[in-house]
């Protein structure tokens, strides 16, 4: 099955070699600028390449861990240990698949083009790295790694307030992961070793797991971001570049998400439990706010940042009902949102790059001129929106089932939210697109062109196809997620009585 | 006490060092300063060769016990060395611009390089203090070695002053600890001490204090920011990396070997200040403006860290001070390869705000720098953060959990000032161009610079070592 090569290796460290080589070229500026994107764009797309293989080859009937490379690296037992399943894998491809079109929607900046594309691709390597990594220390170097390119990318690339945006979002997450790697480290001297696979069969103690699990929380709700950790992700996408703010929406706030099924739910199963209902509220209380939040913006981007929280209010939410529905649900409202708001963000980009303003006001009867622009977002519009049909609709669909089946209240409050994001998502629609064109600064602007084409032709194809067929996300995570069901209800059915934090 | 001739045999390193210094000290007597250049280059061999005669001796112990080399002393010998050499290369185009190029420079960090080896292997209080003042003396005389320079003149007379009160607080702590248990030696106290009593816990308290001056730690670190701003750069590197290296490991053998009988006296001692040079070294260096200030306060949290090590009193926690002072030199010695490189027209600037637009104007120093303070600032995959790894791991290993949580909350606070100057190279507009930069800081700051880049690729060796030298003392 697996063949002969590192292939996941490859995948990981293949964008670190492009970054090499475009470190390595010379030459005058024009030539340079011109190599770096084209080196940047081939690397992606090889490492996507590449990573299709990883899918070609999974075994969809098995849970275990595939493709699983294993050797020593720090000494003693932390070692270098990768490896793929059902969660992990819809991510990995993800991540792989969205590279090359942010590189592509980047052929525009002119500053600094080399080392804005090294960057990217060594962010790429970092987020590859932290869903294969099986390894808790590991994971930890790569998921805290990325923080060095971010905070370049927003703070050299960004807008006007970029080093206010992106100091916030470096230290707001930096502050919540070194407490995880405090319970890294209780983990490791708890159970005598970091490996992944290894500690997803140990039973840490009862009371350990509350701290553990309060730990872990305080990383990934940052990240994810959940209320009311969440003020860092508006300033950081407003002031990221264009390409930036995709990776951002569609990738690093995954990282959070994909912490909580890795991590919170399968090794500390009594103190998700016990904390079910706090994040139920969190949740709920991240839908619907910040739906209400984002009708009252009147930046764009700042809008879809607020519809960001609120979408991954469904992940946490979907999680934590501990049901196979709501588990897969997650997973795959992850994938969606990363197709989806990568291509909104993009979508601002485009008008960004030709008005420099993210002003709703500054718009308005755009279809006149941009018809095809106006289709685009007309369907990644929808799919936010999570209309039957785009692949918006099947996760909101299945963790708001799964919530209804644990708590009605719950479900009840959450879909509110569906509601007030059709508000928000529509009304935005309605003052940039429709109307007539009446700023005379719009009435040069251009349609989309090939490029920028080629950007959202593949993100629009897929919100439909797995709109429609969502099969492909939810066979690979199905036996992965029944497996992780399975040994949580074991664990808490073990479990004599819950320890409450003293 | 019988002389035994094997003695000099364990003691070769110090005695080349020694002899060494002592020839070129008649050398320069005949010739002046016509001979500096070959000198410096002579005395960069010396420390090379000592370095190798370290690896290569076996273990052993001289003068009757009084010193000791094993496998935890050759660790901090190598980096000593390392260290000296590094910056005294580093100081050699400094001294040549500034015109103060005097032969003495290079015999007064040899011999402050023997005393930080013997003060590495001290086996008793004596041997610690003979180290010790052989280094400090040697250091107060170059920390003026601008003599002429009002800045570099008080930060000497500061450092002596201050440092002959701290001399001052050990030797009293020392005779304190003679008194109370009859001895002299690491392990004659560490077999009278099985528990505490009011006498010896006082007398522990003077010997830690003077440690923690010379480690800078709070709160004895308030020399620290004026000594290291007014001190000749390539003096600050060496204070910097060297003495304070010596001075840790001093610190962790005086603690484990000799009073491992009253671990938990000595521990809230170390605790404290950890935490507090933990976040004062966080705080404190916000408001900075100057680089070579803000490195004294950077370097006085990076005690805190390493201290966190020692207050586990662990085998991973010794190791992870061992480690974290390794990655710690490298860190520093190339920070200061790139302050010594901040020069325009002539003359040296120390303003954080001159490095304005480095990448622009410097595009790979700008990297490396960059990299090196993502380093100090302890994110993953450099070296920082493996140095900040291994300590918390003993700390929570020896549940220290509140320490833990401080330290790790202090390094976020920390991380904002390195970004900060992080900001200031990659975002801010560029200023005029320094002047190209020497080969010899080129060589430090890239080998440094690639240590701390590549230190994820490999790092079973350097923790191997560190783990070897650690059992060594237990």
């Amino acid at each position: 099955m697996s063949p002969d090569w590192p292939i996941l290796s490859v995948t990981i460290f293949l964008p670190l070699v492009g970054a090499l080589f475009i470190f390595a070229l010379r030459g005058d500026d024009e030539a340079t600028k011109r190599n770096a994107r084209y080196v940047a764009l081939w690397t992606t797309l090889a490492t996507f390449g590449v990573s299709l293989l990883l899918v070609q080859g999974f075994d969809r009937s098995t849970a275990d861990f595939q493709f699983v490379e294993n050797y020593p690296w720090l000494g003693g037992t932390f070692r270098y240990h990768v490896g793929l399943d059902g969660i992990s894998l819809p991510l990995l491809i993800l991540t792989t698949f969205l590279m090359p079109i942010s590189i592509l929607a980047s052929f525009g900046v002119e500053k600094r083009v080399r080392e804005y594309m090294i960057v990217f691709l060594v962010l790429e390597t970092l987020m590859v790295g932290t869903f294969a990594a099986l390894d808790l220390v590991l994971f930890y170097v790569f998921f805290e790694g990325g923080l060095i390119p971010m905070f370049l990318i927003i703070g050299v690339w960004g807008g006007a307030r970029r080093v206010y945006a992106t100091f916030k979002f470096f230290l707001y997450t930096l502050a919540g992961s070194v407490l995880m790697l405090l319970a890294i480290m209780a983990m490791y001297w708890q159970a005598g070793t970091t490996d992944i696979p290894t500690l997803l069969k140990h039973t840490f103690p009862a009371g350990m797991q509350n701290w553990l699990f309060l730990a872990f929380l305080a990383s990934f709700a940052v990240k994810l971001p959940m209320w009311p950790v969440h003020t860092w992700l508006p300033d950081a996408h407003v002031e990221a570049p264009t390409a930036g703010s995709v990776i951002l929406a569609a990738i690093l706030l995954k990282l959070g998400g994909y912490g909580f099924v890795r991590f919170s739910l399968p090794m500390f199963p009594d103190a998700s439990e016990y904390f079910a209902p706090m994040m139920f509220v969190l949740s709920v209380v991240a839908i619907i706010y910040t739906s209400l939040v984002a009708l009252a913006q009147e930046d764009i981007k700042k809008l879809i940042a607020y519809s960001s929280v609120a979408h991954m209010g469904f992940v946490t939410m979907g999680m934590f009902t501990f049901t196979q529905e709501g588990v897969q649900g997650a997973v795959f409202q992850m994938v969606s949102h990363g197709l989806v708001s990568g291509a909104l963000f993009l979508c601002v980009g485009v008008i960004y790059d030709r008005m420099h303003t993210r002003e709703i006001a500054a718009y308005g009867g755009l279809v006149n001129r941009m018809p095809i622009y106006a289709a685009v977002f007309m369907v990644f519009t929808l799919a936010n929106v999570g209309l039957p049909g785009t692949s918006g609709f099947v996760g909101e669909f299945l963790t708001l089932l799964a919530a209804f089946k644990v708590n009605i209240w719950v479900a009840f409050l959450a879909t509110t939210g569906v509601i007030l994001s059709a508000a928000y998502a529509l009304w935005l629609y309605r003052r940039v697109m429709f109307g007539q064109l009446e700023k005379k600064e719009l009435a040069g602007i251009l349609d989309l062109n090939r490029r920028e084409i080629a950007c959202f032709a593949p993100l629009v194809i897929l919100t439909i196809i797995f709109g429609i067929w969502p099969g492909p996300i939810l066979d690979t995570s199905a036996n992965s997620v029944a497996a992780l069901i399975e040994h949580t209800r074991a664990a808490l059915a073990d479990a004599p009585t819950l320890v409450r934090l003293p | 006490m019988q002389f035994d001739p094997q003695s000099l045999i364990t003691a070769l390193p110090e005695i080349v060092v020694l002899a060494g210094a002592l020839l070129l000290v008649l050398a320069g007597a005949a010739q002046g300063d016509r001979l500096t250049g070959p000198m410096d280059a002579t005395c960069i061999l010396i420390l090379a060769v000592a370095a190798g005669l370290v690896i290569w001796m076996p273990d052993g112990q001289a003068f009757g016990g009084s010193f000791v080399l094993d496998a935890f002393a050759r660790f901090f010998k190598v980096l000593a060395l390392v260290g000296a050499a590094a910056a005294l290369l580093m100081s050699v185009d400094f001294w040549r611009q500034e015109k103060l190029r005097h032969f003495e420079y290079g015999i007064l960090v040899l011999l402050a390089t023997a005393g930080m080896m013997t003060l590495v292997s001290a086996a008793d209080l004596i041997t610690l203090y003979i180290g010790l003042e052989l280094m400090s003396l040697s250091l107060y005389v170059v920390a003026a070695f601008d003599r002429d320079n009002l800045r570099s003149t008080e930060a000497g007379l500061k450092y002596f002053v201050l440092g002959a009160l701290s001399s001052g607080m050990l030797l009293y702590g020392a005779s304190l600890i003679y008194g109370f248990t009859g001895t002299v030696s690491f392990a004659g106290i560490a077999t009278a001490v099985t528990q505490p009593s009011i006498g010896l816990v006082f007398g522990l308290v003077f010997l830690f204090a003077g440690l923690a001056f010379k480690v800078s730690a709070v709160p004895f670190h308030m020399w620290t920011p004026d000594v290291y701003e007014g001190a000749p750069t390539p003096v600050t590197a060496l204070f910097a990396a060297a003495p304070k290296v010596a001075a840790i490991a001093v610190f962790v053998r005086v603690a484990i070997d000799a009073f491992p009988g009253i671990v938990p006296q000595w521990q809230q001692i170390v605790i404290f200040i950890s935490i507090a040079s933990m976040i004062l070294g966080a705080f404190a260096a916000i408001g900075q403006s100057n680089i070579k200030r803000l490195m004294a306060y950077s370097s006085i949290g990076h005690v805190g860290y390493a201290l966190v090590g020692l207050s586990a009193g662990t085998v991973a926690g010794v190791q992870g001070v061992l480690i974290y002072m390794a990655i710690y030199m490298a860190m520093t010695l190339g920070t200061f390869a790139c302050i010594l490189a901040m020069r325009r027209r002539g003359k040296a600037v120390e303003e954080i705000d001159e490095l304005a637009g480095l990448a622009v104007t410097h595009p790979l120093m700008a990297f490396l720098l960059a990299a090196l303070l993502f380093s100090l600032a302890g994110i993953p995959p450099l070296a920082g953060f493996f140095a900040k790894f291994y300590v918390f791991l003993a700390a929570v290993e020896a549940g220290l959990y509140t320490l833990a949580v401080i330290g790790v909350l202090a390094s976020v606070v920390g991380a904002y000032y390195y970004l900060r100057i992080v900001k200031i190279m990659y975002m801010d507009e560029p200023k005029e161009a320094f002047e190209q930069m020497a080969p010899a800081l080129r060589l430090v700051l890239g080998i440094t610079g690639l240590f701390v880049i590549l230190f994820f690729a490999y790092p079973a060796s350097i923790v191997a070592a560190a783990e070897a030298a650690a059992k060594s003392l237990f």
